[in-house]
């Protein structure tokens, strides 16, 4: 069989200097990049090629295609989940046996696998941050018909978003597109979620790495209930009276809290036209991250946008801008506040995190620093200290490097794979 | 353990027509290995979603022995998803690997004490139950991942295409032992493929499926000697039956020069439906070569011949003065035969066959049904 690369031609001349020939468990390390990895069944490699760091997953060609294809799909419907970039197959090793394809997907810039996460900090609040990301994850899923059939924490990279977290899809391997999900499979999707959370947990615990504290088994309920809480929010029906339709601009201000947008909405009155029922139709996460990109051209998480938009509301205020078109008055802060304080990080530590988080972080280190020193600290001035005192101590996380695979055991869980048989 | 009886169970999906599972009827047993086969978009994977909860019911009932599971969430079926999840968690011991779904279940401590030891002792894990799966060799830690599964003592295992993602031959061993461990157990499962070796080799029966209607559930042996239609006449077998339409007259089923005897109680139903012709099916094994001269045979160019050591296939066309009638009448692509190994014929050569006598199968080219003589 010929070797066979389906990828974007500037991907595809990279990938082509790579070992195909040779198993991935056996290439050699100068090849690989050492990040953690999830629970996974499957050979799990990761390589740099130019600037990025790419993930590779052996497995049949069936299902490479299909997972790309998912992923391609998940992409075009707006769903956070990593990038595929190809697949490799018709793979055949020096004497003549075939192996199997190789599904390419790009490293998400920034991300975190939570064995990374936990390695550093293991408080309780912190997993509540994890759960509520992942929850809202499943949420979008649902809503636009993906049943994902293997939720789990190893399934998922976290980027920091303002001091909490955004979920990313990274295995789509079990996932399934429908036009709409059917209760039950919602219910087992969840369910799955919540044994693979609770098992993630008890691991974590036994390791030692989880705060004793925390207990596996409520954490994985809390998933049932906060996702039954948003599904209910998202999707429900509302009846009141026919007197009290500012419920209807409540229920959406609600939704906008939550992150949402409301594009659609199914009104029905009874026939008395007593009583109104109101239920989203479409809603669209996002709703902060989307209205700082059209004000600022700030790409950036929902919670970082809410913080950015925050600051930019007291901006207008300082500076006795309310009255002015938003655009303008975005535009001024963008220039004013948001760019002196990246320009005043050092370029060898923008690295470290990106620009929103930065932005944010210096916000509550200027809180801090004015209250340590009894007065009201500049920006700048805060983003030059909190570069010296903190930033510069932080790891890197353009691409995090947290195990290697000299301790293998300890980062990487163990991947059972059915040739282990015996 | 329990019983699984679809009643008549259809599922619609919304914006179509056609269901795409249509009133399936199908009563399995306690402790039965059941396998759902078909083409893709048979309605086998619908099948099993719709017992596990996953696909809503349109119509009719499913129930799980007496129990009514129509409407009831997944999670109150007291069923299990095999092999959808098999990471082990590497600082856990062998019996948290084992136990911890139930603990989430809220199974009393002794309890999950009790299953977790019955199924280490199911699976010959029992003096490893406190170690860490690291210390464990590969085909143990295969079978913790097992035993995750069986602790949960449920009614039925569900499976759906589980080995879809091994190469072929891990494929082959991985089935003997799933295969094997359902027997030892005896807890009903259903498991689905779209692979009729794969059927035929798991199943204690197997049901087939096409175009959302089921054709027909027998033992292995069952479908294969006697196939209900010529949908599963064609499905299942491997190599495949040859299935060509021959007219008949005078007691004799003809296509060309090949000649088939045809018992009366055949050509009276044929007559009875007010057709001249029948489809005929004979399997590769039934074809015998014969000398050029003899009556009835079917003359066959080779294509390929598939050695496989303990059997020889051949693979051909028509080749004698009616060769394009029979290419059109037949339902395949070519005709397979099964030939004796190490004496096997040539590429190229032509070869003369002729159908064991008895060993045909008649169905009704009006409905597609077996005729029994």
């Amino acid at each position: 069989m010929e070797l066979r690369i389906l990828a974007a031609p500037r991907e595809q001349q990279a990938l082509l200097d790579l070992p195909w020939d040779m198993p991935l468990e056996q290439w050699p390390e100068w090849y690989l990049v050492a990040l953690p990895r999830g629970i996974s069944r499957h050979v799990v490699r990761f390589t740099r090629l130019g600037r990025n760091v790419y993930a590779l997953k052996e497995i049949v060609k069936p299902y490479a295609d299909r997972e790309y294809q998912m992923l391609r799909d998940l992409a075009r419907l707006g769903v956070p989940a990593v990038q595929a970039v190809g697949v490799v197959s018709g793979r055949e090793a020096p004497d003549g046996e075939s192996l199997d394809s190789v599904l390419v997907t790009r490293h998400l810039q920034f991300s975190l696998p939570y064995r990374a996460l936990f390695a550093r900090m293991m408080r309780r609040d912190t997993v509540d941050r994890l759960i509520d990301a992942l929850v809202v994850l499943i949420a979008r899923l649902h809503l636009t018909g993906f049943y994902w059939g293997d939720c789990s924490l190893s399934n998922t990279l976290f980027r920091r978003d303002a001091g909490a977290f955004a979920a990313y899809l990274v295995d789509a391997e079990t996932g399934e597109l429908h036009n709409g999900l059917s209760d039950g499979q919602r219910a087992h999707d969840l369910d799955t979620a919540r044994t693979n959370i609770a098992g993630e947990m008890m691991d974590l615990l036994a390791a030692g790495q989880l705060d004793e504290s925390v207990d596996p088994i409520a954490v994985s309920d809390q998933v049932v209930e906060r996702y039954t809480a948003l599904w209910t929010e998202l999707t429900e029906w509302e009846a009141f009276d026919v007197n009290e339709r500012w419920r209807i601009a409540r229920r959406v201000d609600r939704l906008n809290e939550l992150g949402f947008d409301v594009d659609e909405l199914d009104i029905v009155t009874d026939i008395g036209g007593r009583t109104i029922r109101v239920q989203p139709k479409v809603v669209d996460p996002g709703h902060h991250s989307r209205r700082l990109l059209r004000l600022t051209g700030i790409d950036s998480q929902e919670n970082q946008a809410r913080r950015l938009l925050n600051d930019l509301d007291t901006y207008a205020a300082v500076t006795e801008q309310q009255g002015e078109d938003e655009e303008i008055v975005a535009n001024a802060w963008v220039l004013d506040s948001y760019e002196p304080v990246l320009r005043a990080i050092p370029r060898e530590l923008r690295g470290k995190l990106e620009g929103p988080e930065i932005f944010h972080e210096v916000l509550e280190h200027r809180w801090y620093l004015s209250e340590n020193l009894g007065r009201d600290v500049g920006l700048e001035e805060a983003a030059r200290d909190y570069a010296d005192t903190v930033l510069r101590h932080k790891p890197d996380e353009l691409a995090i490097l947290g195990g290697t695979s000299a301790e293998a055991d300890t980062t990487q869980p163990f991947r059972i794979t059915w040739s282990d048989l015996q | 353990m329990a019983t699984v009886t679809f009643d008549k169970a259809t599922r619609i999906y919304p914006g179509t027509d056609k269901p795409a599972v249509d009133a399936l009827e199908l009563a399995i047993e306690d402790g039965e290995f059941l396998v759902l086969v078909g083409p893709s978009g048979c309605g086998k994977s619908t099948s099993l979603r719709m017992l596990a909860g996953l696909e809503e019911v349109d119509g009719g009932a499913i129930r799980i022995g007496e129990r009514d599971v129509t409407h009831m969430p997944p999670k109150d079926r007291d069923i299990a998803m095999v092999f959808q999840n098999y990471a082990l968690y590497p600082h856990m011991s062998v019996a948290d690997n084992m136990g911890f779904a139930l603990k989430i279940a809220g199974t009393p401590k002794d309890e999950i004490r009790r299953r977790v030891g019955d199924a280490a002792k199911l699976l010959d894990l029992s003096e490893y139950l406190d170690r860490k799966p690291k210390a464990l060799s590969g085909g143990q830690r295969q079978r913790v991942a097992m035993g995750r599964a069986i602790v949960r003592e449920p009614q039925v295992f569900l499976m759906d295409e589980p080995l879809s993602n091994l190469d072929a031959k891990l494929r082959v061993s991985t089935r003997t032992q799933i295969a094997s461990l359902q027997r030892r157990l005896g807890i009903t499962t259903v498991y689905v493929t779209h692979d009729q070796v794969e059927a035929m080799t798991m199943g204690d029966r197997v049901a087939v499926l096409n175009a959302g209607l089921l054709q027909q559930v027998d033992s292995p042996l069952g479908l294969y000697d006697k196939p209900s239609n010529v949908f599963v006449a064609g499905f299942i077998g491997s190599p495949a039956m040859n299935i060509a339409t021959f007219d008949v007259k005078d007691g004799r089923a003809t296509l060309g020069n090949a000649d088939v005897a045809v018992p009366a109680s055949i050509s009276a139903k044929v007559a009875a439906e007010g057709s001249d012709t029948v489809v005929l099916g004979f399997r590769p094994e039934s074809l015998t070569p014969a000398s050029a001269e003899e009556a009835g045979g079917i003359p066959v160019l080779v294509d390929v011949v598939e050695e496989l050591g303990s059997d020889a296939y051949v693979y051909g066309r028509p080749a004698g003065p009616a060769a394009e009638e029979q290419a059109d009448r037949l339902r395949s692509d070519q005709i397979i035969a099964r030939v004796e190994p190490r004496n096997a014929p040539q590429k190229g050569e032509k070869i003369n066959f002729t159908v064991r006598q008895g060993s045909e199968h008649f169905f009704s080219v009006k409905t597609g049904e077996r005729l029994e003589p």
